[in-house]
């Protein structure tokens, strides 16, 4: 479509919309996708390691959330002044205040929930997991807490546009969404692939004893681990509300049980219990979301998700990086 | 005082009673081999002492420290070493990152570095491989990447669980050589095979396990000579 603006100059009008359109969705979908990627990353590395499904890691999301609300609103104000007002430091420090409570309610859920049944029969835990996220959800709608009605974020992000392609603007907000999502992304892979302490992740998940054996501290790393996904989760949160100001919805609705579970989707799809699966899964799902409703029909925005991970399942049932078989020597 | 003293040792697993009250002792600088059939206890009891089990009774004292209550993060970090069955290798690794993976609990890096190369010039085949995936290794390359992993630990004590499973007559020939040269070197090893003929040859002590209890134990010379051994485990008489 781009080749096709660029070729016909008499139609230039519909053509720039149409290339206004293509590189839109594409913003979106490469935007959502990458939030997708940041929750399905807590998702599978917490499969990687205890071989279940953390189903209460899609409300530590929106708690993160939350939080980004409650630190811009309640603890700085920042609602009150006007829009370009806002201090260049706000963005870092909701975001990071948002990760580090995220991060320690990651902890304390494995601690106090999940270690207790470290050796309990996996049903068990996954129960005790939907028992988190209720426990999570319903606190959250506690007005001490956030309340049970949706709230407006103010938007801390710049709101020009950086730049244009095509003669089309790039609105600020989804460039840094996505640039924040790929820097983590990539501090991931290097703490993963080039640290010691992602070497002890991949040596746990890869065999727990095995792993205790060469002087792993098992349970610590298993801490580390919640730790992680969840303030990626929280990051997610934050990109989230900024890219949606009018979206932060009480904490136990149904809309965010949605997002969670297209994030869960991407892990599958990627591949469960891989890091890059995960990253792969989340941006192949924003962008088939956002393409099917954008050019086939907005209502069906949820079964193009579900479509795939039908397919995947069929014909490649360990998802599209996964392994078959767990290799075993 | 042995470097390692087992007394009254019981574990189970569930409502199996693995292990039955065991008294074992293994002398510093000695090769002791734990010998008996499929599912007498062996493994077990190296996984217990290297802190994968926990006993229900009894206890573990290594170097005069207790073992009991320690988790295998700490038990390495006093100098014991387990190369378990199966070997237990990272095959997502290649050869290189599992013996450095060998050396997590250690910091000093000169001390590594010297071990690495020992272990190489112990192993040569796994120098030519460094770059590989350890899953592409032939089975005894792969055993014999386990056993080098373990000494990265820099251990007092080596544990080695079935170093002979499934690997060629030749091969087993060659690991149990190397084993004779470590113990040489220094480290004190306890051996479990099932392989007893091999296992006696090579060590200095040995143990009969059956049924979760010590049947017999007496230097190695002498337990290849008893009619009991020879009838049951080394297919004589």
């Amino acid at each position: 479509m781009v080749c096709a603006a660029l070729l016909a100059p008499r139609r230039s009008v519909r053509s720039s919309d149409d290339v206004t359109k293509l590189i839109q969705t594409l913003l979106d979908g490469f935007a959502v996708g990458g939030l997708y990627a940041l929750i399905a990353l807590g998702y599978t590395m917490v499969y990687g390691i205890l071989k279940f499904i953390n189903f209460a890691h899609s409300d530590v999301f929106v708690l993160g959330a939350w939080i980004s609300w409650v630190v811009t609103v309640r603890l700085l104000r920042l609602d009150a002044l006007p829009a370009d007002a806002t201090p260049w430091w706000a963005a870092p420090v909701v975001i990071l205040t948002a990760m580090v409570v995220c991060g320690l309610t990651g902890f304390i859920i494995e601690r106090f929930a999940y270690r207790p049944l470290r050796n309990a029969p996996r049903l068990n835990v996954l129960i005790t997991a939907i028992g988190v996220s209720l426990l999570l959800q319903n606190t959250g709608q506690l007005r001490v807490f956030f309340g049970p009605y949706p709230k407006a974020v103010p938007v801390l992000l710049p709101n020009q546009t950086v730049g244009s392609v095509a003669g089309v603007n790039l609105p600020a907000v989804d460039a840094i969404v996505i640039g924040v999502t790929i820097l983590l992304m990539l501090a991931l892979e290097a703490l993963i692939f080039r640290t010691k302490l992602g070497r002890a992740m991949r040596a746990v998940s890869f065999n727990t004893q095995t792993a205790a054996l060469m002087g792993i501290h098992v349970d610590r790393v298993i801490s580390f681990t919640f730790v992680l996904g969840s303030a990626l989760a929280a990051a997610a949160g934050f990109l989230f509300v900024m890219k949606y100001p009018a979206g932060l919805k009480q904490p136990a609705d149904a809309a965010w049980v949605m997002l969670g579970l297209k994030a869960f989707v991407a892990a599958v799809v990627g591949g469960i219990g891989n890091v890059r699966g995960a990253m792969l899964g989340g941006i192949l799902i924003g962008l088939l979301e956002f393409f099917g409703v954008a050019y086939l029909e907005p209502l069906y925005r949820d079964v193009y998700v579900f479509s795939l991970l039908i397919l995947v399942l069929l014909f490649r049932p360990a998802g599209l990086l996964g392994r078959a078989v767990a290799e075993k020597v | 005082m042995a470097l390692l003293e087992i007394r009254g040792l019981h574990v189970h697993y569930g409502a199996i009673h693995a292990l039955q009250g065991i008294d074992l002792a293994v002398e510093k600088g000695q090769i002791v081999t734990l010998i008996g059939a499929n599912g007498a206890g062996k493994s077990t009891t190296l996984r217990t002492i290297s802190g994968l089990l926990r006993p229900s009774a009894g206890t573990l004292t290594f170097d005069g420290q207790s073992l009991t209550g320690k988790g295998p993060h700490q038990i390495v970090r006093l100098g014991v070493a387990h190369a378990p069955e199966g070997r237990g290798l990272f095959a997502n690794f290649t050869v290189e990152e599992n013996l450095e993976i060998g050396a997590y609990a250690r910091k000093d890096h000169a001390g590594i570095a010297r071990d690495r190369e020992w272990a190489l010039t112990l192993f040569p085949r796994l120098r030519e491989r460094l770059r590989q995936s350890a899953a592409t290794l032939s089975g005894g390359e792969q055993q014999m990447l386990a056993i080098a992993r373990a000494l990265l630990a820099r251990p007092r004590l080596l544990l080695l669980d079935e170093p002979s499973l499934g690997l060629a007559p030749q091969v087993v020939q060659t690991i149990f050589q190397i084993v004779r040269e470590i113990n040489a070197a220094g480290t004190t090893i306890l051996l479990v095979e099932q392989n007893a003929r091999m296992a006696l040859q090579t060590a200095h002590y040995g143990y009969v396990l059956e049924v979760g209890r010590i049947a017999q134990h007496a230097p190695a010379a002498v337990l290849a000579e008893s009619d009991e051994v020879r009838r049951a485990y080394l297919g004589v008489g």
